[in-house]
């Protein structure tokens, strides 16, 4: 076993937390505040290359491995997870599909471009009546020619509007249940498709969350992804690196709450005393702290298990299950620790709850994780 | 970063699963009721070189370091918690101190037995008035010519009785109180030196838990560990190392009871189905499953930067509060799963709920724990 990062993933440590230090946290109530797209810092992301990182170098990634990219997915969202989500929606469930299911040609024409950030992109599987249960979508892909003829919603597309390209999950043949379910690479101006109501949400304000609306919306074969009827298994393989992630940007928010807590502790003063001397408060931080530091090495160890290439849902789900859990636990204690000051927004505990809650429902919802935990109870 | 175990700690693993299997769970039942401490068991570790992972073989050791060591207990308990805290007294309490703070003529006479497991340590701390609050010690060590002549009584203690070696804490200098504190090596059979009450304890019932007596006890000189004075920096940074083991006996509890309950959950049929198809149970096994692993994590991460040379203080605290924690839940969510029979002696799970317990508190209560943390959190950051 080793616990170290080594030194590449050292290097693409620090070198996200300097530029979320730098560029990003100066920005983040701002970009809550005014729910706005951060495009410029998304394009200075694609700059440095984070936007391609775990994305191979001959596709112009930066070639790093996955416990690198699930890092800059922490640090980030240490600054912002408005800024966390939209790297990990773009990389894990908008990149990584072509790279691992893509054609020569899909790649050229996309994952260039969205490995150098000069696209964004998105996932589009949620349906307003499917959401953990994802094989019961109804938007209908049906063949003419050369073409498929795509009809339907989907609600909740995180990027969407943003995006460039979006992975769209559709059903080509109804009678087959899981297996009639096909993936489609969709452009953003592609005729028949529409950007629809965007939501008003709790946190993670600054990234979009949209509905999108195909009316006749006719794509070519050519954007197919992986064979007719294969894309709810090409979903289910994307899972566990997204879950990852999610776990990673709760792990980010988690450990700023925490440390936003343990400074204000130990300045804040009350009855002469300043509020870390107080015992009840000193508990309260160990256990945010001991259960962050759990969390962390579940993230990572699903995150080395996925780089290995071993079979890791088990894994993931737990990190995504407890590192999200925790995110909610301390980020309400340190909303807590602060007193009336954690309430308004002059300090970013607030936000830091609001961010927390959706990482306990999105990527599978936690009680989803925890019925594909007892899946796999068998070994161990 | 590498999160699989390496051939030599798999290999660790399955023998000492293995010999737990065979030799240790089948009487564990019957030693709990009749609260029998069998040293044939410590023999038999002995044997298999478990006595002394982390020492050199100069000493009598396997010569490996401390993952290997937390996996063993982390085994052991998983079939039977008394045999892990036995061996994680004499290893982490008894034998650490001698190795860090003994002169080479020390350890020859007494780690390298222990080691080898001819010998087995204990470790005095605890008073009646100074549980967490070393600085209540009533214990005395005067000096007298080439000896210290001890007096007073320590209780609570991990293999009283049956333990040749005793790693005695006692003070020196009243006035200096907790730096006024001196460690000593004192041999079972030592005149003056005798055993008290031996505890009736809820759980962990075939390990020793004995009142120790000194009544003018002659200690010679060159049984002192360390310097004069110097004993409560020992006394502390001994249980940094020891608390880590208990979080390996508390994952090891916790590990097997959620075995217990997830086989038992599968057989188990109510209502024409088995009770795992129902997604209570599921939820609940899902959660005692992410506990556990997230204890093993914490628990083998403080091991491993124990054995590079890291600081291991705040690891080791977290490692305990959780794994300790997730062992009280985890039992008793096993309990429950188990329904009726889960109270009753017939299956393990009960017996698992109550040596779980002693977990959170000794070794440092969880509550000592937490102040550990929060001083380490406050001032890292």
């Amino acid at each position: 076993m080793e616990f170290e990062r080594d030194t590449e993933q050292k290097d693409m440590q620090r070198l996200v937390q300097t530029f979320a230090k730098e560029v990003i946290a100066p920005r983040a109530a701002e970009i809550d505040d005014t729910d706005q797209f951060p495009r410029d810092i998304i394009r200075k992301m694609g700059e440095l290359g984070l936007m391609g990182l775990p994305i191979p170098e001959e596709w112009d990634g930066v070639g790093a491995d996955f416990v690198s990219y699930i890092t800059a997915i922490e640090e980030i969202s240490y600054a912002s997870a408005t800024v966390g989500v939209i790297l990990a929606v773009h990389t894990s469930v908008g990149s990584f599909p072509i790279l691992y299911f893509g054609t020569q040609e899909q790649k050229e024409k996309y994952l260039r471009k969205l490995a150098t950030g000069e696209f964004i992109g998105a996932f589009a599987l949620t349906e307003a009546n499917a959401g953990s249960d994802a094989s019961s979508i109804q938007t209908r892909a049906t063949r003419d020619g050369d073409s498929y003829i795509l009809n339907g919603a989907k609600v909740f597309i995180t990027n969407g509007g943003e995006a460039d390209v979006y992975c769209v999950f559709a059903v080509t043949n109804p009678g087959r249940g899981n297996r009639g379910i096909s993936a489609f690479l969709v452009d953003k101006d592609t005729p028949g498709f529409h950007v629809g109501k965007k939501e008003r949400k709790m946190g993670l304000n600054g990234s979009a969350t949209c509905e999108l609306l195909f009316e006749d919306a006719r794509v070519p074969v050519t954007s197919r992804l992986g064979a007719e009827g294969e894309g709810f298994s090409i979903a289910m393989r994307l899972l566990d690196g997204g879950r990852i992630g999610i776990a990673a940007q709760a792990l980010g928010i988690a450990r700023a709450a925490l440390d936003t807590a343990n400074q204000y502790v130990r300045t804040r003063k009350q009855f002469g005393q300043a509020l870390f001397q107080f015992q009840g408060l000193q508990f309260m931080l160990a256990d945010m702290a001991t259960k962050v530091e759990a969390a962390k090495w579940l993230v990572y160890h699903a995150a080395y298990l996925k780089n290995k290439g071993v079979e890791c849902s088990k894994e993931a789900s737990m990190a995504k299950l407890f590192a999200s859990d925790t995110a909610m636990q301390v980020t309400t204690d340190a909303v807590q620790l602060l007193g009336g000051y954690g309430y308004i927004k002059d300090f970013a505990v607030e936000r830091y709850m609001r961010d927390a809650k959706i990482t306990q429902i999105y990527e599978g919802t936690n009680q989803i994780q925890r019925i594909v935990i007892a899946r796999n109870l068998e070994h161990r | 970063m590498d999160f699989l175990l390496d051939k030599e700690h798999e290999q660790i693993r399955q023998l000492v699963r293995d010999f737990a299997n065979r030799e240790v769970a089948p009487g564990a039942a019957q030693r709990d009721e009749e609260e029998h401490f069998d040293r044939n068991i410590f023999t038999k570790m002995a044997e298999l070189g478990l006595t002394g992972i982390p020492w050199p073989e100069e000493y009598g050791g396997a010569g490996i370091d401390y993952l290997a060591y937390v996996i063993t207990i982390e085994e052991l308990s998983r079939v039977d918690a008394s045999a892990g805290v036995v061996l994680s007294a004499h290893t982490s309490l008894a034998g650490w101190p001698i190795y860090k703070f003994g002169n080479e003529a020390q350890k020859q006479k007494y780690l390298k037995p222990m080691a080898e497991g001819t010998w087995m340590g204990a470790y005095a701390l605890t008073e009646p008035g100074s549980g967490s609050d070393s600085a209540g010690m009533r214990t005395t060590a005067v000096r007298d010519g080439d000896d210290y002549i001890l007096n007073g009584s320590k209780v609570f203690i991990t293999n009283g009785g049956e333990a040749e070696v005793y790693v005695v804490f006692a003070v020196t200098s009243p006035e200096k109180k907790t730096r006024g504190i001196t460690a000593f090596i004192v041999e079972k059979g030592t005149p003056g030196f005798t055993f008290g009450k031996k505890e009736k304890k809820m759980g962990i019932r075939s390990s020793t838990t004995v009142e120790l007596i000194f009544d003018n006890c002659r200690v010679p000189v060159e049984n002192r560990l360390g310097e004069e004075d110097f004993g409560f920096k020992i006394a502390m940074m001994t249980l940094d190392g020891g608390r880590n083991g208990i979080a390996a006996q508390a994952l090891g509890i916790a590990q097997g009871a959620f075995e217990q309950a997830r086989d038992y959950a599968l057989q188990r049929k109510q209502f024409g189905k088995a009770i795992a198809d129902q997604q209570a149970i599921q939820f609940k096994l899902a959660d005692m499953a992410t506990k556990i692993e997230a204890s093993r994590l914490l628990t083998y991460q403080a091991a491993w930067l124990e054995s590079h040379g890291h600081p291991y203080g705040q690891a080791s605290a977290m490692s305990k509060v959780f794994a300790s924690d997730t062992a009280m839940e985890v039992t008793t969510d096993a309990v429950q799963v188990f329904g009726g029979y889960g109270f009753m002696r017939d299956y393990p799970v009960e017996r698992m709920m109550r040596d779980a317990k002693i977990t959170q508190i000794y070794e440092g209560t969880n509550e000592i724990q937490r102040l550990v943390i929060a001083r380490s959190v406050l001032t890292n950051n």
